[in-house]
């Protein structure tokens, strides 16, 4: 928000201020852009930009030191594994995993609020009730006790990481399709015999689809915390998939003589995050201004 | 007010038993105790013996009554890891997450505090940005991260502090510290806006207008009214401690009830595993209980019904 509040200052704008979307765009927005335009570039073509394959071992250039050598610029980790292709791969895995995570987590909580708002009643208080107890229980904790009895597949993983904070996207679809069912469109349009699906779907999600995309920006950086954090644990994703929780906890053991197996992809963590962070600020920030 | 109360006393309890029971319906599903517990190729005898030594040849409801009396005596059968009681090997290590998770926590609100309102009341000044930049980086930096980070500056680099085990304070410096940092920085956030949120009321104004001192205004008029929200966002912070721990005892070595949960999980411990659930959840119960509590005892609106 420090950043985003700096979006008056016209001192930081790029750009001709005059030029559309990027009107008033403070610098630091911009950097963010890219970061994020980078990792998705990461996302889509990772397999193609990794130079070596990640699990390729080369036992006598272990521990190469990052930015010296041009055949490994970040270095090499315990088993001479090229940590480029590492960081690429693990990247790819962990965006993955964000996104598909992101859109059930979306579409599970849409659902749910949606339901609630349009049965009301009992189902509404069982909904928002199951809501509440989620929402009173830290998740890691949750999801520690799912992967304990339930053990770690790829698939139960991703749905457990899209069930994290459902419960915000009930709560606010919920609040938006109750608002928005007093206002004259939705009125209309049942009035003239439109579906209840249709007018939902059609009519009402496209108006309450901002404050949506807005939660969607919070959500996506806690599940890639989510995922690093089972990873980490060695919950998550396991070897020889890779991830960046994994290579944290992989360089961990190795922090006094290789600090770059850690801090690179605990560095693209922090990137990653802080600038999905920084621009759901922003945009918040954009939209509320906008609906004053 | 006491009706407010006990309708939330009896909403905590009927929130553990259901969990409990939860626990209970999840554990039967996963599987037969007894081939999870012995080895591979024990006989029928074996099998035969162990279910009745654990009562887990009687009908299901049966089963669930004894593992709710049991479960209420603190009996949560034995470890599968060592074969030592449930119940002592959660309990040695309640002190360690104790010491980690309250001091962080009353060092989170010593600091988070204090920025929080500092940064609304001087809101858009330098000040304000850092304290606002530290709370970004707050929840954009995995809590696992920054205690990497703090080991290696202070046990790698700096070699001042250990880093890792329990035997010694010094131990303590770096898990508290990643715990309170993270936790300071929520709280600075929500400090920072609930202020700002008070002091745009009209009440406000009209305490300035009277010629009030500014900081008199603050203190005696915008805090106790940013209180109330404020006692909600403790209480979740409050909350997600045994979370924290879960992530940042690991990264430490440290003995607490979070990485035992951890090492449960790993290793399938589920004895191990329930107890700690059901550990978790009366606590956290506990936490929301007191936070509606404090809130009917703060909030006139409540209180005089």
């Amino acid at each position: 928000m420090a950043f985003a509040t700096s979006s008056r200052s016209p001192t930081r704008a790029i750009g001709n201020p005059s030029r559309g979307p990027l009107r008033g765009m403070p610098v630091s927005i911009g950097l963010c852009c890219m970061w994020i335009a980078i990792v998705i570039f990461i996302g889509l073509s990772a397999t193609w930009l990794a130079p070596y394959d990640y699990t390729h071992q080369d036992p006598l250039a272990r521990f190469a030191r990052p930015f010296v050598s041009a055949a490994h610029w970040f270095g090499t980790d315990y088993l001479g594994r090229d940590v480029v292709s590492n960081l690429l791969v693990a990247t790819q895995t962990t965006l993955m995993i964000a996104l598909a995570g992101s859109l059930i987590c979306a579409l599970i909580g849409t659902s749910l609020g949606l339901i609630a708002a349009h049965f009301g009643g009992w189902m509404d208080n069982a909904i928002m009730g199951f809501a509440d107890a989620m929402a009173a229980v830290p998740f890691i904790i949750v999801a520690l006790s799912v992967l304990a009895f339930f053990g770690t597949s790829p698939l139960l993983f991703v749905f457990l990481v899209g069930f994290a904070n459902w419960e915000r996207y009930a709560r606010l679809t919920r609040g938006l399709v109750l608002s928005a069912r007093e206002e004259g469109y939705a009125e209309a349009a049942r009035i003239v015999g439109v579906p209840a699906m249709r007018i939902y779907l059609r009519h009402m999600l496209p108006n309450i689809a901002g404050p949506l995309i807005v939660q969607f920006t919070v959500n996506f950086p806690e599940i890639i915390l989510l995922e690093s954090g089972l990873s980490f644990l060695g919950l998550g994703i396991q070897p020889p998939e890779t991830s960046l929780g994994l290579m944290v906890a992989d360089g961990r053991t190795y922090l006094a003589i290789a600090w770059w197996l850690a801090a690179l992809p605990g560095a693209v963590i922090v990137l990653t995050t802080l600038s999905i962070s920084l621009l759901g600020d922003y945009l918040r920030d954009r939209l509320d201004a906008r609906l004053r | 007010m006491t009706a407010f109360i006990l309708a939330r006393f009896l909403r905590a309890i009927a929130v553990l038993v259901f969990t409990v029971t939860l626990v209970f319906i999840v554990l039967r599903l996963t599987g037969d105790p007894a081939q999870q517990m012995l080895s591979d190729n024990a006989g029928p005898e074996a099998l035969a013996a162990f279910n009745e030594k654990w009562g887990l040849d009687r009908s299901i409801p049966e089963q669930y009554l004894y593992y709710v009396v049991n479960a209420l005596r603190g009996d949560f059968g034995v470890s599968f890891a060592d074969g030592r009681e449930v119940f002592t090997v959660v309990a040695e290590r309640i002190p360690k997450t104790l010491v980690v998770t309250v001091s962080a926590f009353i060092l989170s609100l010593l600091i988070g505090i204090p920025a929080g309102i500092l940064a609304a009341v001087r809101r858009e000044t330098a000040l304000d940005k850092s304290v606002m930049a530290g709370a970004v980086l707050g929840y954009s930096v995995p809590n696992f991260l920054l205690g990497l980070v703090f080991i290696f500056v202070f046990a790698v680099w700096l070699r001042v502090l250990p880093s890792s085990g329990s035997s010694t304070w010094n131990h303590a410096v770096l898990p508290v510290a990643t715990f309170a940092l993270f936790n300071a920085a929520a709280i600075a956030r929500f400090m920072r806006s609930t202020l700002i949120d008070v002091l745009g009321q009209p009440y406000i104004a009209a305490a300035r207008a009277d010629g009030i001192p500014y900081w008199d205004v603050i203190l005696r008029h915008a805090l106790p009214n940013a209180a109330i929200p404020m006692v909600t966002t403790i209480g979740f912070v409050a909350g997600g401690l045994l979370g924290g721990s879960a992530l940042i005892e690991p990264v430490f070595a440290w003995p607490g009830l979070g990485s035992g949960f951890v090492n449960a999980t790993n290793t399938g411990d589920l004895p191990v595993v329930q107890a700690m659930i059901v550990l978790f959840t009366a606590f956290m119960v506990a936490i929301n209980f007191s936070v509606d509590v404090l809130y009917a005892v703060l909030n006139p609106k409540i209180r005089k019904h």
